[in-house]
């Protein structure tokens, strides 16, 4: 009698004591941050089991939002998102850096991240991939775009496409010798300098074929020869370039726009333990390299461009100069409320004949 | 006791529609207006009113923007029926058997892939550097590329192709239905084509037309895809502008009014169509 207690004891606690270690991991991020390889590598020397939504900023936090921070474990939305989000929604917790390898970070981005991602005194998100968005341009064709106000030139009529989004408005301000994040506390200001992108964006809007929603939209229509000079993101340039030798990523005169996509915690998220084995197992050198081949961005790991191919590093010293490294534009924190007035100035581009 | 047996049958039979009803339609639309009466005056602070709905009527771009979906959807279903009712007459009185089933089952085929996969299809074939833009050059009819894509009139053709089989069903059922002997004793009359199809077609397929109409125009004023993909730089409509409130500017209040606002004012046209057309809604769905 003992004894077969004793056995299924035995029996029970060996099939439970995997399971209470091994979580599935439900990740919701872009497209190309969590590929296959990189997936089965993780399940293999983790156990845990990873479940992936890709998603963009902004539906990121509407799902989180519909849910009150439930459904997902681990997210990634760029860093300037976060603390408005986390002031009107209360979607995301506290990062615990006790949990982190900090070490495998590049301290600089670190601690940027964390001042840009800190509400209420905690620290809310950790840097991942980071990148930049500038002008993608055929060379052969539209040579002379060096600047998002280029693309309102007459020699690029109706051969120009860019997206009816936040990123639009900033770098045309920017280009157009006004300085919005500058603006971002003071909302007057900032709305005289919508108002001024507005008459430009109105003013250019008979030069744009379509206004651009998805990446493959913009590629397809770059590959095709439909549209000669855009607004997107660097890695779309450099994929184009592989292809096509003429359209490469551009970075402008006023500066590209640099960005940052984190790790954030969303606040019901049930498989903590597996987030944080995540992040400390793609920040490895060596994983960070895989996820840079796939994505084409650079991430904030020590060493991480060590086995990045050759051909993606030939593109990116192509694009960027030291000076043009220098200029890049860092998104700080967006104020909540910023995009209400960003939105109704949009959608008057947008019906503007 | 069996009256007892009976009426438990009875409520069992109507538990899925009266949840049914409750769960995925009543409950969401209370929790919809909920969000709508409520205006935001700063991070999670929130005050009832009907701000959100005087948004609507005071902003000229959200009004217009309506009109304009309406508009074009009334104009899709007219095409939509145009197109459609001689195709359902030829399918339900000029062809019997094995025909009659091929024919309506080509008009189902394209159904069977979905509506994303189509709308790409109409964009491969009407871009600039796309299969007509193409096949018009190689034939010699233009000498540059041509644009088909980004305007209205593609939104047009998407819109009437998306919905032609919600229109050519019901009038294929009620045309079925039409006894052929009733056209016979027309021509036997003396009646000509036209005064036959005004006088005995077009009234007995009334209940079809309507039925098919108001579906058609349903479909088309809640399309999201096809507007999407396929219209231009000025082609708005009013469900992107909900995705837009939702998504983009995190603003749930006022895209939830939007959202009111559509569902009242595209039943307000329905209702408008019926009297009309002097049809009822009873009448419509129960013969169609």
């Amino acid at each position: 009698m003992k004894t077969t207690i004793a056995t299924s004891l035995i029996v029970v606690t060996t099939l439970t004591a995997p399971i209470a270690h091994a979580e599935t991991l439900r990740l919701l991020t872009w497209g190309g941050y969590a590929p296959e390889e990189v997936i089965a590598k993780f399940e293999a020397e983790t156990g845990h089991t990873v479940e992936v939504t890709t998603s963009n900023n902004e539906e990121m936090i509407a799902k989180l939002r519909a849910t009150n921070g439930g459904g997902f474990d681990l997210a990634q939305p760029s860093q300037d998102r976060i603390t408005s989000a986390q002031e009107e929604f209360g979607i995301y917790k506290p990062i615990d850096m006790s949990r982190v390898h900090s070490e495998l970070f590049i301290p600089s981005m670190l601690e940027a991240t964390a001042a840009n991602t800190t509400f209420e005194g905690e620290v809310y998100g950790l840097p991942h991939v980071w990148g930049t968005s500038g002008l993608v341009v055929n060379t052969a064709e539209a040579g002379a775009v060096q600047d998002y106000v280029d693309l309102c030139d007459a020699s690029v009529a109706g051969k120009v496409s860019y997206r009816l989004k936040r990123p639009t408005l900033i770098g045309f301000a920017y280009s157009m010798g006004l300085d919005p994040f500058a603006a971002y506390n003071d909302t007057g200001k900032y709305q005289d300098i919508l108002n001024q992108v507005e008459a430009k964006l109105t003013e250019c809007k008979p030069n744009v074929k379509a206004y651009w929603g998805g990446g493959d939209e913009i590629k397809n229509l770059l590959r095709s020869g439909e549209v000669v000079a855009s607004m997107a993101w660097d890695t779309g340039g450099w994929q184009l370039n592989a292809d096509n030798p003429d359209i490469t990523f551009v970075a402008p005169k006023s500066g590209a726009l640099g960005w940052i996509d984190t790790f954030v915690l969303p606040a019901r998220g049930r498989a903590d333990d597996a987030a944080y084995d995540w992040i400390n197992f793609v920040m490895r050198p060596d994983i960070a390299a895989m996820i840079t081949n796939t994505a084409g961005n650079f991430t904030a790991a020590v060493d991480g461009d060590a086995g990045v191919s050759a051909d993606l590093k030939a593109r990116y010293q192509g694009s960027f100069d030291q000076t043009a490294i220098d200029n890049i534009k860092w998104y700080p924190p967006v104020p909540a409320g910023l995009e209400a007035l960003e939105g109704a100035t949009l959608d008057r581009i947008n019906a503007a004949n | 006791m069996r009256s007892d047996a009976s009426k438990l049958g009875f409520y069992l039979l109507l538990a899925p529609i009266v949840l049914w009803l409750l769960v995925l339609i009543i409950l969401p639309h209370v929790g919809l207006f909920i969000v709508s009466i409520s205006e935001k005056i700063g991070p999670r602070i929130y005050e009832t009113g009907f701000g959100n709905y005087a948004t609507f009527f005071g902003e000229p771009l959200y009004w217009r923007t309506f009109a304009r979906t309406a508009i074009m959807s009334i104009l899709a279903t007219a095409l939509t029926l145009i197109l459609g009712f001689p195709i359902a007459y030829y399918i339900a009185k000029l062809t019997r058997g094995r025909t009659k089933t091929t024919l309506f089952l080509m008009c189902m085929i394209p159904f069977w892939v979905s509506e994303l996969v189509r709308t790409f299809g109409w964009m491969i074939l009407l871009r600039e550097t796309g299969v007509i833009s193409t096949t018009l050059q190689i034939i010699g009819v233009i000498s540059g590329p041509i644009e088909l894509l980004y305007n209205d009139a593609a939104i047009m053709v998407g819109l009437v192709y998306t919905s032609i089989l919600f229109m050519v069903v019901p009038l294929v059922t009620t045309l079925d239905s039409l006894d052929d002997s009733l056209i016979e004793a027309g021509y036997d009359l003396g009646g000509t084509t036209t005064s036959i199809l005004r006088e005995i077609v077009i009234p007995h397929a009334m209940p079809g037309i309507v039925s098919g109409c108001i579906v058609v125009f349903m479909l088309s004023l809640g399309n999201y895809l096809t507007p999407i993909l396929l219209g231009g730089k000025d082609s708005l409509w009013f469900t992107g502008m909900i995705y837009n409130q939702f998504i983009t500017r995190f603003n749930w209040e006022l895209g939830s009014a939007l959202g009111f606002l559509l569902l009242a004012l595209s039943s307000a046209i329905v209702f408008l169509g019926l009297k009309l057309s002097k049809q009822s809604l009873s009448n419509t769905m129960g013969r169609a």
